[in-house]
């Protein structure tokens, strides 16, 4: 029987990883939104100079683990492992970011949780005494999603109420065992779920089942209650998305009072981003706002649970349904 | 290792149980719950796929056959199964789903396509008396607009208006440029071969490929009942 | 002035027809499934002498909108077989539409190399 295993999917680590340092780099949009201001860096259009939009979201991805590592008084060379993951076709732009760190890595894809993928396969490596040190990384840019996943860009299309709008943005975090008050106690890994919906400008409501269920699991593995969490924040079920997540808890007879999204953090309603933000850039940036927050006392603990539609373009054209998964990551302090 | 009939046997009866179940579901349309009743129905059915599946690959020749087919009859549940989880969900969920904006909607794209058009209109009047004659006119019209299209898009407006204008913008000739320069656009950094070249059609290929077939279809029937 | 008003009728509702198919079905319908309803369905309402009144009341009210393409496309192919017969079939339509695909191809390169997208 594994030991540090709780119930079913949580993992327990013996001695909690701590987030030593935590960076965020941001789209204009982004920066112009009610949390602009806790980003480290917001670019001054999407391109940034670069020669793509894909040179772009690498670039910020870059950016946001040397910001990280910087803080942290650290050099790439310190990192035992650097674990990072993105939106695009063979997870181009982590791929990319990593030749300039030339340390151990490890490729993830977890759609919109990415990031806490991350958190917990670092976390693993900690606890379990392979890594001293490890890097986490998630991005994804607007642009380069919607031409990879939609349309091109400059097409006069109209998105329905339901669509969220992919964030640019990268987030980077420094795992390691000591030296922060931040610390990873729990992870709980998700399993697929797919409710059959199909229609990608309504990733919210498929992934609410997703969160749903890692949500529940949580609960029954640990034997905690959804009061225990200061919050819980899902990233990124969008307006949509958490409207059906609440009502599912409901039917659960679980409160939902603190239960709330990332997507919906990150811009204002005037945003015009009709349902909130998406993509593994979302989640990535608002950590680091929730962090700054817990850091002020305002939350102890939270709950992350990362939910990802894992689609393709080609599941798109097929018709198939969208398989979504959750997982979830405790924090506190 | 039992006979190959009495392991058909075994599997089918609980799959016969389980097709009882799945109808129950079905024709009460009783909700699908997220409990283990059903997540164990679904588990027995992954292990009864599983299983057939190493008979299969270990059978030869004639049962083969026979397993393959008792395989594609547990996926056929398993599909029902996943079915059923699709109705229940909706069902659960639909009513969530903002409203869509119809009313406004419908207006601007009346506004804004009865805009263009009128544009359309006023260059056709400029050709007409400028002494072109009708059919001639009629294409400078469409070339100018697409011209127009084009340009708005390059400068990045196109798809601004679009985001609110809807229909109103797609249908219009200026649209079908929008569909051609947005494609060409996008790829540009992919290269003009294999980006712009092979891109360009993306989007308004289907359309010139359609439309095209549909003028030969109408031609020949013409050609054969004139 | 007459022919501006009834330019703008017909056009706006041709687009509201537009706008209801996208709203109102079940289905997920992209840009692509309206241009080509729209040109396939222009082409049948031509082939059956509708759509000639449609461009006879309303003017570019119903030669602009991407019905009137399939409506263009139609009638040269109809004029390709009184001219040549079977072969007109074939190429009428093309023939007819030839101006605004080239000017659509041609503005497309021509605006990709000077322009880059915005996002």
């Amino acid at each position: 029987m594994a030991q540090k295993k709780l119930g079913k999917q949580t993992l327990q680590f013996g001695s909690a990883p701590v987030i030593l340092s935590k960076a965020s780099v941001v789209g204009p949009k982004e920066g112009q939104g009610p949390l602009g201001s806790y980003f480290d860096l917001a670019l001054q259009d999407n391109l940034d100079n670069q020669k793509s939009w894909e040179m772009s979201e690498q670039k910020i991805m870059q950016h946001s683990i040397e910001l990280a590592l910087e803080k942290a008084g650290l050099v790439p060379d310190d990192l035992d492992l650097y674990l990072a993951g993105d939106l695009l076709n063979q997870i181009i732009s982590s791929n990319y970011t990593a030749r300039f760190l030339s340390t151990s890595f490890l490729g993830l894809y977890g759609a919109c949780s990415t990031l806490v993928e991350g958190l917990a396969v670092g976390s693993l490596l900690l606890d379990g005494e392979y890594a001293d040190t490890v890097g986490v990384s998630a991005s994804s840019h607007h642009d380069t999603a919607e031409r990879q996943l939609r349309f091109p860009t400059e097409l006069g299309v109209q998105r329905p109420p339901s669509a969220q709008w992919t964030v640019t943005g990268a987030g980077s975090y420094i795992l390691t065992k000591a030296g922060s008050l931040l610390k990873i106690p729990q992870v709980t890994i998700g399993k697929i779920v797919d409710k059959g919906v199909s229609d990608s400008n309504d990733m919210g409501t498929a992934m609410a089942a997703a969160a749903l269920d890692t949500i529940k699991v949580h609960l029954q593995d640990t034997g905690n209650k959804m009061e225990d969490y200061d919050l819980i924040i899902t990233g990124d079920l969008g307006l949509l998305g958490l409207n059906v997540l609440k009502e599912l808890l409901k039917h659960e007879n679980l409160p939902t009072d603190n239960v709330s999204d990332c997507g919906i953090m990150i811009y204002a309603p005037d945003q015009d981003t009709h349902s909130g933000g998406s993509g593994c850039g979302c989640s990535a940036v608002v950590l680091c706002y929730l962090l700054d927050q817990m850091l002020k006392n305002k939350y102890k603990k939270i709950f992350l649970v990362g939910t990802g539609a894992l689609l393709s373009p080609t599941s798109i054209f097929q018709g198939e349904s969208i398989p979504c998964i959750a997982h979830g990551a405790v924090i506190e302090k | 290792m039992n006979d190959v009939g009495e392991r058909i046997k075994q599997i089918e009866t609980r799959m016969l149980e389980r097709t009882k179940t799945l109808k129950s579901y079905e024709s009460q349309q009783k909700p699908v719950q997220d409990n283990s009743v059903w997540d164990n129905l679904n588990m027995e059915m992954q292990i009864d796929h599983q299983k057939v599946l190493l008979w299969e690959a270990e059978a030869v020749q004639q049962d083969k056959q026979l397993f393959r087919e008792l395989r594609e009859k547990i996926e056929k549940q398993q599909t029902l199964a996943h079915d059923l989880v699709t109705l229940s969900y909706t069902k659960k969920t639909k009513h969530l789903a903002p409203p869509k904006t119809i009313a406004k909607n419908v207006v601007l794209a009346f506004l804004v396509g009865g805009t263009i058009t009128t544009i359309g209109q006023v260059i056709l009047n400029l050709y007409t008396n400028g002494g072109l004659m009708e059919k001639e006119a009629a294409a400078a019209t469409s070339a100018s607009l697409i011209f127009l299209g084009a340009l708005l898009t390059g400068i990045g407006i196109y798809d601004k208006i679009g985001s609110f204008a809807g229909a109103g913008s797609l249908v219009p000739i200026t649209g079908f440029a929008n569909s051609i320069v947005s494609s060409a656009l996008e790829y540009k950094r992919e290269g003009f071969l294999y980006g712009v070249g092979a891109k360009i059609f993306t989007i308004s290929g289907p359309v010139i490929l359609y439309g095209t077939v549909v003028s030969m279809v109408v031609g020949l029937i013409y050609y054969f009942v004139r | 002035m007459e022919s501006l008003i009834k330019a703008f009728v017909l056009g706006g509702l041709i687009c509201v027809v537009g706008q209801f198919i996208i709203d109102l079905t079940p289905f997920n319908i992209t840009p692509a499934h309206v241009l080509v309803g729209y040109v396939t369905g222009g082409g049948i309402l031509s082939a059956l002498g509708v759509y000639k009144i449609l461009i006879d009341w309303g003017g570019a009210g119903a030669t602009v909108p991407l019905s009137g393409f399939g409506h263009t496309l139609v009638q040269g192919a109809i004029e390709g077989v009184k001219k040549k017969g079977i072969l007109g079939a074939l190429g009428g339509g093309l023939e007819a539409t030839a101006i605004g695909i080239a000017a659509a191809i041609v503005f497309g390169l021509v605006v990709a190399t000077i322009f880059n997208p915005k996002g």
